[in-house]
C-alpha cells in the first residue's frame, strides 16, 4: 500500500461510518458513568451533552455544544463511537468537536441555533454529520449540504412520540409519492419541497432517502422505539428516555433488544415488563411557539 | 442444490451485504434462479447454512446481541465459511484484549479493535490482496487490525498498523468493508474458496 493513496473524509466514509450505526441505539448521555452504562446495554454510540433535552427545556437560556472537558471524558469511558451536538450554522462549534476526536457531529436544533440562513457546509470536514429533518424536502437540503445520516426531529425532551412519527411519516410518504413520476414531475417535485432536482431523483429510483435515516425526538419507551422501526427508520436515536427513567440500564438494554425484534411483539412485550416508569413527558400540544425546538432550521 | 448464503442481521451494514452477495451469486450461477441470501435473525437458522456474513457495525453492540439471541454457541460451532467484514473480523478471532467483546475462535487470531484510531481517522486506500490480480479499494471505518495470527491463518494483505485480511480454511476476514465498495471480487474469491 502507498501512504499517499490514502484517502480520508470521503462520502464513502462519511456515509459508510453511519451504515454501522444501522438497527442500532444511539443513546444520549451527560457523564462517563453514564457512557458505560449505554455502552454495556448495547448502545452502537453514544451523544455527548452537557445535558439532555428534558433538562435543556428546564434550565432554558442559551444551549450551546458541551463542555470539551466533558466530551473527553466521555470519549476515554467507551470503545463505542462518541457523537456531540453543535449548534445550527455554529461552524466554529462543529470545528471544535472535530479537533476533539468525535466521531460524528449532530447538527442540531436542541442547541441554541447560531445561524438563522445558513447551516453549517458540513462537505468542509473530515468527520460526518447527522442533522434532524422533518419531510422529505429538508432531508435532502441537509444531504445535499454534506450530511451522512438524517434523523426526524421529532420534539426532543419531551419523551412525546407524536412528532416523532409525523416526520418519519412525511419523509416516507415523500419518498412513496415520488414512485411513478417522470423525471419531469420528479424536477417539478423538487423545485415545490425546495430540494436539489439530482438528489429527488436518486430517491426516486432507490426508494429511500441515499444516506441512513434514524428517528429521534420523543422516543421514551421500547414500544416506541419498535414503533419507529416498524415506520421504516434505520436505527433510533434516544435522548431523555433512558437517564430521565426510573430504570436506565433496564430501559436501555429493553430498548437496545426492542430494536433488534422490532416487528415481533411477544419479544417486545417481554422485554417490557417490569421496567418501572419510562420518563413523564410533555404533551406537545402544550408547548408555547418559542418552546417547540423542530421550527428551528429549515 | 444452490449455496445457501446467510446475513447476521443483528445490527450493522445487513442490507449491503445481503446485496453483495445476492450480486456475486448471480454472477456466478450458470442459468436457472439464482440462489437467494437470507438474512439471519434467529439461532435456528445457522447450522442449515453454507455460508454466513457477519457484517460490519459495532462490535460491543453484535456480541451482546449474540449473546442475548441465544447465537454464541450455533456461531462458534459453525461448520459453514464465515465472511467477516469490520466488527465481524474482531468477533470472529480468538481474542480481541478487550472484555467488552467476547470473541467467537472461528479464526486463530488476536485483534486490536480501532487500530487505526476514531473516524476521522478511518480512510480509503488501494490495497494489494493475495488473489486478486489489482488492487482493491478498501474502506477502513474505525478499523481493526489483527496483531497476532495462528499457523493455519494465511494472510491475505496487511498494512504498516498490521494485518488487515486473512483466510483460515473455510473462512475469510477483513478489517475493511468489501460490500462498500462496489467490487466483488472478495466475495467471488470467497465462494470459489467454498467450491461454488
Amino acid at each position: 500500500m502507498k501512504l499517499e493513496e490514502l484517502r480520508f473524509g470521503t462520502e464513502l466514509l462519511k456515509r459508510g461510518f453511519a451504515s454501522m450505526q444501522k438497527g442500532g441505539v444511539i443513546m444520549d448521555v451527560v457523564n462517563a458513568e453514564q457512557a458505560r452504562i449505554a455502552e454495556e446495554a448495547g448502545a452502537v454510540a453514544v451523544m455527548a451533552l452537557e445535558r439532555v433535552p428534558a433538562d435543556i427545556r428546564k434550565v432554558g437560556g442559551v444551549a450551546r455544544m458541551a463542555d470539551p472537558e466533558r466530551i473527553v471524558e466521555i470519549i476515554d469511558a467507551v470503545s463505542i463511537p462518541v457523537m456531540a451536538k453543535c449548534r445550527i450554522g455554529h461552524f466554529v462549534e462543529a470545528q471544535v468537536l472535530e479537533a476533539l476526536g468525535v466521531d460524528m457531529i449532530d447538527e442540531s436544533e436542541v442547541l441554541t441555533p447560531a445561524d438563522e440562513q445558513f447551516h453549517v457546509d458540513k462537505t468542509l470536514f473530515k468527520v460526518p454529520f447527522v442533522c434532524g429533518a422533518r419531510d422529505l424536502g429538508e432531508a435532502l437540503r441537509r444531504i445535499d449540504e454534506g450530511a451522512a445520516m438524517i434523523r426526524t426531529k421529532g420534539e426532543a425532551g419531551t419523551g412525546n412520540v407524536v412528532e416523532a412519527v409525523r416526520h418519519m411519516r412525511a419523509i416516507m410518504g415523500g419518498i412513496r409519492a415520488l414512485k411513478g413520476l417522470s423525471t419531469q414531475e420528479l424536477i417539478d417535485r423538487a423545485r415545490e419541497i425546495g430540494a436539489p432536482a439530482e438528489l429527488v431523483v436518486e430517491c426516486a429510483r432507490l426508494g429511500r432517502l441515499p444516506v441512513v435515516n434514524f428517528s429521534a425526538g420523543g422516543i421514551a419507551t421500547p414500544a416506541d422505539a419498535a414503533l419507529m422501526m416498524q415506520l421504516g427508520a434505520d436505527g433510533v436515536f434516544v435522548g431523555s428516555g433512558i437517564f430521565k427513567s426510573a430504570n436506565p440500564a433496564g430501559m436501555a438494554r429493553a430498548i437496545v433488544e426492542a430494536v433488534n425484534h422490532y416487528d415481533e411483539p411477544q419479544f417486545i412485550a417481554g422485554v417490557s415488563r417490569g421496567l418501572g416508569e419510562a420518563m413523564k413527558g410533555i404533551d406537545v400540544h402544550t408547548l408555547r411557539e418559542e418552546e417547540v425546538l423542530q421550527y428551528r432550521g429549515r | 442444490m444452490g449455496v445457501r448464503v446467510g446475513v447476521l442481521s443483528l445490527q450493522g451494514d445487513v442490507g449491503e451485504h445481503v446485496l453483495a452477495f445476492e450480486r456475486a451469486l448471480a454472477a456466478s450461477s450458470t442459468g436457472g434462479r439464482s440462489p437467494s441470501v437470507v438474512p439471519v435473525r434467529h439461532a435456528e437458522q445457522i447450522p442449515d447454512l453454507d455460508a454466513l456474513a457477519i457484517p460490519g457495525g459495532e462490535s460491543t453492540t453484535l456480541s451482546r446481541l449474540i449473546e442475548r439471541n441465544g447465537m454464541y454457541r450455533p456461531l462458534a460451532e459453525f461448520d459453514g465459511g464465515v465472511f467477516a467484514t469490520c466488527a465481524g473480523m474482531v468477533l470472529v478471532a480468538t481474542g480481541a484484549g478487550d472484555p467488552r467483546v467476547r470473541t467467537l475462535g472461528l479464526v486463530e487470531m488476536r485483534v486490536e479493535r480501532n487500530a487505526f484510531g476514531r473516524q476521522a481517522e478511518s480512510h480509503e486506500a488501494c490495497l494489494d490482496v493475495a488473489g486478486l490480480a489489482e488492487p482493491f479499494r478498501a474502506v477502513f471505518i474505525r478499523a481493526p487490525v489483527a496483531l497476532d495470527i495462528g499457523p493455519g491463518v494465511e494472510v491475505l494483505a496487511r498494512v504498516p498498523r498490521g494485518i488487515v485480511a486473512v483466510r483460515e480454511g473455510r473462512h475469510m476476514a477483513f478489517a475493511f468493508h468489501p460490500e462498500l465498495a462496489g467490487d466483488l471480487r472478495l466475495h467471488r474469491l470467497f465462494l470459489e474458496n467454498l467450491g461454488v
